[in-house]
């Protein structure tokens, strides 16, 4: 009963990307086909959605082999909706990156590796199996790390060397965790582990595996362990770094929630306290470093971390409107982050600056922007009718029905520094005198508008349907917080 | 053969955080490249050592050694080789940009763009 339907979202852009390579110097060529690419993996997303939506999970086993020895691809719910997402968030990217990535970049291989970015990230998405997700890292990983570097300026360059070390020692630390679990459990399939686990209880060993996964999975996802995280963002162009903050620091937390909700649910050690102090930690220091900076990258890339906190709190509280409060917040803060990248770094092109002190006055010159901008900080600090609100709404009442009160206070706290950091930037950036940096300001086009309007009108969008989206939303919570569900789809069809 | 085998693979990521903590560069990249060195070994030991027959139908099903360890330590490989090579390439061209291989030179500020 395979389903093979599910390799196309890896399929589609990796055909995309080898392709690409073959024309090098034909950029508006590139152009279209890297789109069209990308159209078509959203339109495959779709129907995986509405699949899963009518027939239950379903799963490919790569070659024929049945689990526990082959290779499972798995479609849930909740990976099904991350694909789409990926999709939609990749094509407002990758219009905004037309007109801001420059030819240089384009000549170099820009669009192919954004294709074997989306490869690894929907890999990861999709894969059933836990060396499996380790290379699909990897290929996400290996892009992003072209990617960074692309353009060789001198900050790209010195930040590239930190992001590669942290993730080399992350993905070795991934495979001796992986290496421990064969050792121990003699399987890699993520539902066989499952049931395994289950069946033996989960003693002293695997406790220690447990938290070595929880180690490398947060140094991906910028949970507690984010040091490496503000300063490898700002280095590559705005729109590399809205793909990165949309799509890298969530794969990492999806993984988190994979491994724990499926894999090591039955804890014996306090794995959601661990959790609640990660993500208590993780938002009050993202938020010391949003309020600290007046570099409008610096500001951003903090909120990065704060969000990755906020969904922690979701996986430390892990009932059931905790973990449908991520599905819904994760969906959300792809698309808003994507947003908030693409508006900075339309900000920085139009004040030809990243410092606060030396903008003001944009309002004049760009009014749609600044309306942009401003409902992008809403959305993201969860005000309604925005799509944060519903997310951040549906976690809070997780977490205070779990009693973890002091939680919901940090989480609370965390969104008003949010906001107060968003408007800051919008109040001085557009407001106040025009400052001129430089004589002639760069005009900017409505067109490079697009990609924000796009993602605005999803944002209120998924907001005013909040209703509508939680239907699907609560299908993919049902099945993290009962992953019987999971394994019965992949073990089912021996 | 199991201890001798935890014993070099406890050398090796011992020499390899060691390297790593070093301020040159190349050093570091030594010492990545020795701990994923040592994590391979890991691999291999932890699915049990033993010698027996290939994993095929016959006559010596029975002695068979679990081959999949072995297709992981393959794909593991081929990803350092690559990722390594590449590490060495960019530290090469950081090099000849920034004049420096120092690691605490390379610290950068935060406001310069």
């Amino acid at each position: 009963m395979s389903n093979n339907l599910l390799v196309l979202p890896l399929l589609i852009p990796l055909c995309t990307a080898v392709i690409l390579l073959f024309m090098k110097n034909r950029i508006i060529l590139q152009r279209w086909v890297s789109m069209i690419g990308i159209l078509l993996g959203a339109v495959v997303s779709c129907c995986l959605v509405m699949q899963v939506r009518s027939e239950g999970a379903q799963v490919l086993h790569m070659g024929g082999w049945l689990p526990p020895y082959g290779i499972a691809f798995v479609a849930d719910m909740f990976a099904a909706l991350l694909t789409l997402t990926t999709a939609i968030v990749a094509a407002c990217c990758l219009l905004y990156s037309f007109g801001s990535i420059r030819e240089e970049r384009e000549r170099h291989y820009y669009y192919p590796f954004f294709q074997f970015l989306l490869v690894g990230v929907n890999g990861s998405f999709l894969t059933g199996d836990l060396f499996n997700l380790f290379v699909c890292f990897e290929v996400m990983l290996i892009s992003s790390y072209a990617l960074i570097v692309l353009g060789g300026t001198q900050r790209q360059l010195r930040e590239t060397l930190k992001y590669i070390l942290i993730n080399i020692l992350s993905s070795t630390l991934f495979v001796a965790a992986v290496a421990y679990v064969y050792g121990v459990v003699g399987t890699l399939n993520m539902a066989d582990l499952s049931l395994k686990i289950a069946e033996a209880g989960q003693g002293t060993i695997l406790t220690v595996i447990a938290l070595l996964f929880m180690i490398v999975f947060s140094l991906k996802a910028g949970l507690f362990l984010f040091f490496w995280l503000p300063g490898s963002y700002s280095a590559p162009p705005a729109a590399i770094t809205a793909l990165f903050a949309a799509l890298l620091t969530k794969v990492g937390l999806y993984a988190l929630i994979r491994t724990f909700t499926l894999i090591f649910h039955t804890d014996q050690i306090d794995v959601h306290n661990w959790f609640q102090w990660m993500a208590i930690a993780t938002m009050l220091l993202g938020a010391f470093g949003a309020v600290a900076y007046d570099d409008i990258r610096r500001i951003m890339n903090y909120n990065v971390v704060i969000s990755v906190g906020f969904l922690a709190m979701g996986l430390a509280v892990s009932s059931k409107d905790a973990l449908d409060g991520v599905v819904f917040y994760l969906i959300h803060d792809m698309l808003a982050k994507a947003l908030l990248f693409i508006l900075g770094g339309l900000i920085v092109q139009a004040s030809g600056t990243s410092s606060l002190k030396q903008m003001g006055g944009l309002i004049r010159s760009y009014p749609l922007m600044g309306g942009l901008f401003f409902i992008t900080g809403l959305a993201i600090a969860g005000i309604p009718p925005f799509s944060g609100f519903p997310g951040k709404f549906l976690l809070l009442r997780g977490s205070l029905g779990e009693e973890y009160y002091g939680l919901s206070a940090v989480a609370l706290a965390s969104s008003l520094i949010v906001l107060y950091s968003l408007i800051r930037i919008f109040a001085s950036a557009f407001w106040g005198e025009r400052t001129e940096i430089r004589e002639q300001p760069p005009v900017i086009p409505n067109k490079s508008l697009m990609p924000a309007i796009a993602l605005s009108v999803l944002v209120i969008g998924v907001g005013f349907g909040s209703e509508y989206v939680y239907g699907w939303v609560s299908m993919a919570g049902d099945i993290l917080v009962q992953p019987a569900d999971y394994i019965d789809a992949i073990l089912r069809s021996r | 053969m199991e201890l001798y085998m935890s014993l070099s693979i406890g050398v090796l990521f011992a020499v390899g955080v060691y390297l790593i903590l070093t301020r040159s560069l190349l050093r570091i990249i030594l010492g990545t490249s020795l701990l994923t060195h040592g994590v391979h070994l890991l691999l291999l030991t932890m699915s049990r050592l033993k010698t027996g027959a290939a994993p095929l139908l016959g006559e010596k099903a029975a002695a068979y050694v679990d081959p999949l360890p072995q297709a992981l330590i393959l794909t593991s490989i081929v990803i350092s080789f690559g990722v390594t090579s590449f590490f060495f390439v960019l530290a090469y061209k950081a090099y000849q940009k920034l004049g420096t291989d120092d690691m605490e030179q390379l610290r950068g500020q935060d406001d310069e763009q």
